[in-house]
């Protein structure tokens, strides 16, 4: 007897409704044991990640500030994912649209220059960010070369662009030598919602991005096309859909989502270009998308729900002296049971009788 | 001369954690499977390795339990990607935050610790030929290991049945599963080798480059040995290749800095990358049709039953 | 009557913090660190200095640091997450909390904030650094001594000025004992990365230079150049056990007399916003011990360092000449004004080179 799994005829919806809590459920018992383990008493220290970070207004505002520029990123790569194009080079795609935009912003700096900057900026970032990302794209529809591998490349060629800039021509006159450029001037800047809180426009921005995505899935025709070219491309083609061109649009959709990301954290909660502006928002995104399932409302728990492990996980290390460490195995742990409980919306287990070669030559 | 010496040196010690990363990752692949997560395996390789030499005294030891803790990390993604059929570049990325999580716990115990690093072979006679003496015999023995390991793939890929086998399920397990291959078992066979020799390329850095272990020592090389695979297009000669340039760009870059020669360092360092989409692109125009990548790369596989 | 005020103030924070487990009488202190604890360099100095403090003044305050938290969009957070779990004095240990630290400096105007190696200030947010050029120029003279070659290697992490005062310094001192030394510079572009400070230590040594000085945090490079015979100089931390045989000595950051200095006057209700920039005189730094030199050599650096510390010689005594040959203003009196260290972006004469970026 052995355990296989197989593929169920359709998705299985009270899986879907009950995976993410099976997941949180077999996460809770893990981190108990862990906490266990580190002599810190489990209740108070799941009640710090999960709990505490929820019940006062500074924490929800930076939760939403961590999640703006993952919930738009990931949205973008859901499309391509979907599509089956594999766009991994999100975080170059953040980092050219964040220098672009910054380029208006250096060069206009100091000038007199009226509220129509940071439109211009926010256009650039997502132009350049959709650029970016159609080199990949080309390079695959065009010559047949894995968007996977060259839209990951690309990635260093951006960090190693931008550092360049902050240390060479763009670099503050009045900042000693350090790498980064002059503070950006107001009309540069995304303003914020609340006084003396973070959260910044660029919230507004991420939630109408999943209202769009919502839109565009759900109620149109390049919607199905791009849902259908993913799940069965073999209809796709009878039914006459270009799937090349798909993969152009939904790379440069996904770019220009992560390039104007980029330029709302830079011009946002950063304030001018630096080096490091990007603690992996790119990569982090791809694992919101696919615990958001793909699905633009799932990726904005998705993205919530990963901001509030980072908030939760400093607020660990002030209150009960977690070290990071046990935070970054901890999300690990929690993506790994999310991923796996999902994958049972689509597959399911069975005991079969071995003697599989018998089994498998025969057919 | 003596310059060129040293810095042939230099390049075949920084490129050798590189080679044993990309090695495991070319297998990894050419099975059809896309692990994202070989810094994550790296350095988790790196903690351990470093924590059994510096309690055992033994190099070896450290090795060998690096190539375990490897292998170990890498179950924990056959058992999502294979197993579970999960999203293979989620599970690699999630695999790499782990990975640095779990490191930074492990090497909590011995941090400001050092140990005797590898020693530099010495074989009387040849060692001391001129010139080529101290490059082909006066390395770690890691530097030859990983050669040597890289041969070893390069004949069982393209001389033995099983190899064969292998590059079947990463080309189209569709078909190697109708043949009766087992096309899961295989895969998951080509993980743990990729995680193996992740971890050995972890542990490489404790136990011969600088013998301590700091966390996030591995700083981003388990990310350019998946580019080198690429860079590769996934052939265990152009690998060897490919991670001797990545390693040479990176020496000599620095060697321009310290003779004065001002060229930015971002521009040759991002020359590698480049590098690697252009040749990717040639090789995917060469050859009509489609890539030279595994063409199964990255997706999952459900036998049908 | 103000600390009064300031308690009532924490209590009203603790009010609104979850949980709310606070204990009214004990000063909470925090600090954000850059690196992980454990590495070996510029954040374990701190995190020694920490404990230090602990033990020192452990019954009267709560310590708190966050760990590894990058310069970029979540400093901010962190700095602000430990101003309202009650941290009445926080020390922000990298330069680039600066503009973080100022913000949230701003917002918390009863919060008082210490920020390493900056030069923006506030009301209630000092700066503190340390004068480490005055140890640089220490190392210069020794490494002119011990240097065979006449030709030092040189590891940079940034060309900021605190790292070209330092090469400037090294060269100075140097050229007290040698004027014709030559200085080969590597930048890393980076504080840490154990693996290409190693290959930097590597790149030096191969181009002829006999002796390793290090910007970077990291021991790697003293590592190699006690594997290859040569001397090299620490940096951060005591780095003897990386090279026994190497290390000639090393800057040791020794922040603890100033954090126990800065918490109690805090605690006193004195605490105002400065600027410290210390030196051998106040032990803002210390020099490890003179090691594997010859008694002449360890003589001439310690009596350099009464020197230093007396305050009878400066290692930027006017006149100081730029590369170009040109003399630089002297604003200080004799030597450079404390202004023209902090932001220095030139080199001195000797230096090869050229400042990347400039």
């Amino acid at each position: 007897m052995r355990l296989v799994l197989e593929k169920r005829a359709e998705r299985s919806t009270i899986i879907a409704l009950i995976s993410p809590l099976i997941a949180i459920g077999l996460t809770i018992v893990t981190l108990c044991i862990l906490f266990a383990i580190l002599g810190k008493n489990p209740i108070s220290a799941l009640a710090v990640y999960f709990i505490d970070p929820l019940t006062d207004g500074y924490s929800l505002q930076e939760i939403a500030v961590k999640a703006t520029p993952l919930v738009m990123i990931a949205i973008g790569l859901s499309l391509c994912y979907l599509a089956n194009a594999w766009n991994i080079g999100a975080e170059g795609q953040f980092l050219i649209g964040a220098v672009a935009g910054s380029w208006l912003a250096v060069k206009t700096q100091g000038t007199d220059a009226g509220h129509w900057v940071l439109p211009a900026m926010l256009a650039l970032g997502a132009i350049a960010g959709a650029l970016y990302a159609l080199i990949p794209a080309i390079c695959k529809v065009r010559f047949g070369a894995s968007e996977i591998l060259t839209s990951l490349m690309l990635v260093y060629v951006a960090d190693l662009l931008l550092d360049y800039l902050v240390r060479g021509p763009w670099r503050d006159p009045q900042g000693f030598n350090f790498p980064t450029t002059a503070e950006f001037d107001p009309v540069a800047t995304v303003p914020t919602l609340i006084e003396g809180g973070r959260l910044h426009l660029g919230s507004i921005v991420a939630l109408l991005v999943v209202a769009a995505g919502a839109v565009l899935l759900g109620r149109t025709i390049k919607g199905f096309e791009i849902r259908v070219v993913g799940a069965a491309p073999r209809a796709a083609r009878f039914g006459g859909f270009n799937a090349n061109q798909l993969v152009l649009l939904t790379f440069a959709i996904s770019g220009a989502l992560a390039g104007l990301a980029g330029i709302i954290e830079v011009a946002g909660p950063v304030g001018h270009l630096q080096p490091g502006i990007s603690p992996g928002y790119g990569f982090t995104a791809i694992i919101v998308a696919f615990l958001g399932r793909l699905n633009p409302i799932g990726i904005l728990i998705a993205g919530l729900f990963l901001a509030l492990t980072f908030i939760g996980g400093e607020q660990a290390q002030i209150a009960m002296k977690i070290p990071l460490d046990v935070t970054k195995v901890f999300q690990g742990i929690l993506l790994f049971y999310v991923l796996a409980c999902d994958s049972l919306i689509l597959y399911r287990f069975r005991l079969i009788s071995t003697s599989p070669k018998v089994q498998s030559g025969a057919r | 001369m003596e310059l060129v010496e040293a810095i042939i040196l230099s390049v075949l010690a920084a490129s050798t954690p590189l080679l044993l990363a990309a090695t495991g990752e070319l297998v990894t692949e050419r099975s059809g499977v896309l692990n994202l997560g070989v810094e994550g395996m790296m350095i988790v390789g790196a903690a351990c390795g470093f924590g059994a030499a510096w309690l055992s005294g033994s190099i070896i030891f450290g090795a060998f339990c690096g190539v375990v803790a490897g292998i170990l990390m890498s179950l924990i993604f056959a058992l999502m990607a294979l197993g579970l059929a999960v999203n293979q570049v989620a599970t690699g990325l999630a695999l790499t935050i782990l990975g640095i999580g779990l490191s930074g716990l492990i090497g909590a115990g011995f941090v400001g610790e050092r140990i005797t690093p590898a020693p530099h072979l010495y074989i009387p006679g040849l060692t001391d030929i001129p010139l080529a003496g101290r490059i082909l015999f006066g390395e770690d023995a890691f530097v030859y290991l990983s050669i040597a390991l890289v041969v070893g793939v390069w004949w069982f890929l393209y001389r033995t049945r099983a190899g064969l086998i292998l590059r079947a399920c990463g080309d189209n397990h569709v078909s190697a599963h109708a043949l009766g291959y087992p096309v899961l078992r295989i895969r998951l066979y080509a993980v743990m080798f990729g995680g193996a020799c992740a971890g050995l390329a972890g542990a490489y850095l404790p136990l011969a480059y600088t013998p301590f272990f700091i966390p996030g020592m591995t700083a981003g090389r388990g990310w350019i040995a998946l580019a080198l695979t690429v860079f590769a297009s996934w052939r265990p000669a152009r690998l060897v290749v490919g991670a001797y340039l990545f390693g040479a760009v990176t020496i000599l870059q620095l060697h321009a800095q310290g003779a004065g020669i001002g060229i930015p360092s971002q521009f040759m360092s991002s020359l590698p990358y480049l590098a690697t989409i252009i040749v990717l692109v040639l090789l995917s125009r060469a050859r009509t049709g489609g890539s030279t990548a595994p063409a199964a790369l990255g997706t999952v596989f459900v036998p049908d039953r | 009557m103000k600390r009064a005020l300031f308690a009532a103030a924490a209590l009203l924070m603790a009010g609104c913090i979850n949980g709310g487990a606070w204990a009214a009488d004990k000063l909470k202190v925090g600090f954000i660190y850059l690196g992980p604890v454990g590495d070996l360099g510029w954040t374990y100095q701190h995190e020694l200095a920490r404990q230090a403090l602990v033990k020192e003044l452990g019954d009267k305050i709560e310590t708190t640091f966050l760990e590894n938290v990058p310069e970029g969009p979540d400093a901010e957070r962190a700095i602000e997450q430990l101003v309202r779990a009650g941290n009445k004095l926080i020390f922000t240990t990298s330069f680039g909390y600066m503009d973080p630290t100022l913000k949230v400096a701003k917002k918390y105007p009863n919060v008082h904030f210490e920020h390493c190696s900056g030069y923006k200030r506030d009301k209630n947010m000092s700066t503190y650094s340390a004068r480490w050029y005055q140890g640089r120029y220490i190392q210069g003279q020794i490494a002119a001594k011990m240097s065979k070659a006449g030709v030092l290697g040189y590891i940079g992490s940034f060309p900021i000025p605190e790292v070209v005062s330092g090469i400037n310094a090294t060269m100075l001192g140097a050229q007290t004992v040698n004027p014709n030394i030559k200085v080969k510079i590597i930048w890393v572009n980076s504080w840490f990365d154990p693996g290409k400070e190693a290959d930097a230590a590597k790149a030096l040594l191969d181009q002829g230079a006999d002796m390793i000085m290090q910007h970077t945090d990291s021991p790697a490079a003293m590592q190699v150049a006690g594997e290859r015979g040569k001397l090299a100089f620490g940096q951060d931390s005591e780095m003897i056990k990386f090279g026994p045989k190497a290390q000639l000595t090393s800057i040791l950051d020794t922040w603890a007399p100033y954090y126990i200095e800065r918490v109690k006057a805090e605690l006193a209700g004195t605490w105002k916003s400065e600027d410290t920039w210390g030196g051998l005189d106040t032990k803002m730094f210390e020099m490890a011990p003179y090691t594997n030199m010859p008694d002449d050599v360890k003589k001439m650096a310690e009596d350099t360092q009464a020197a230093i510390t007396a305050g009878k010689s400066h290692p930027f005594k006017c006149p100081v000449v730029a590369q170009d040959g040109k003399e630089v203003e002297c604003k200080g009196g004799d030597h450079l004004q404390d202004g023209q260290i902090l932001g220095m972006n030139f080199y001195v004469k000797g230096i090869d080179d050229k400042i990347p970026g400039k």
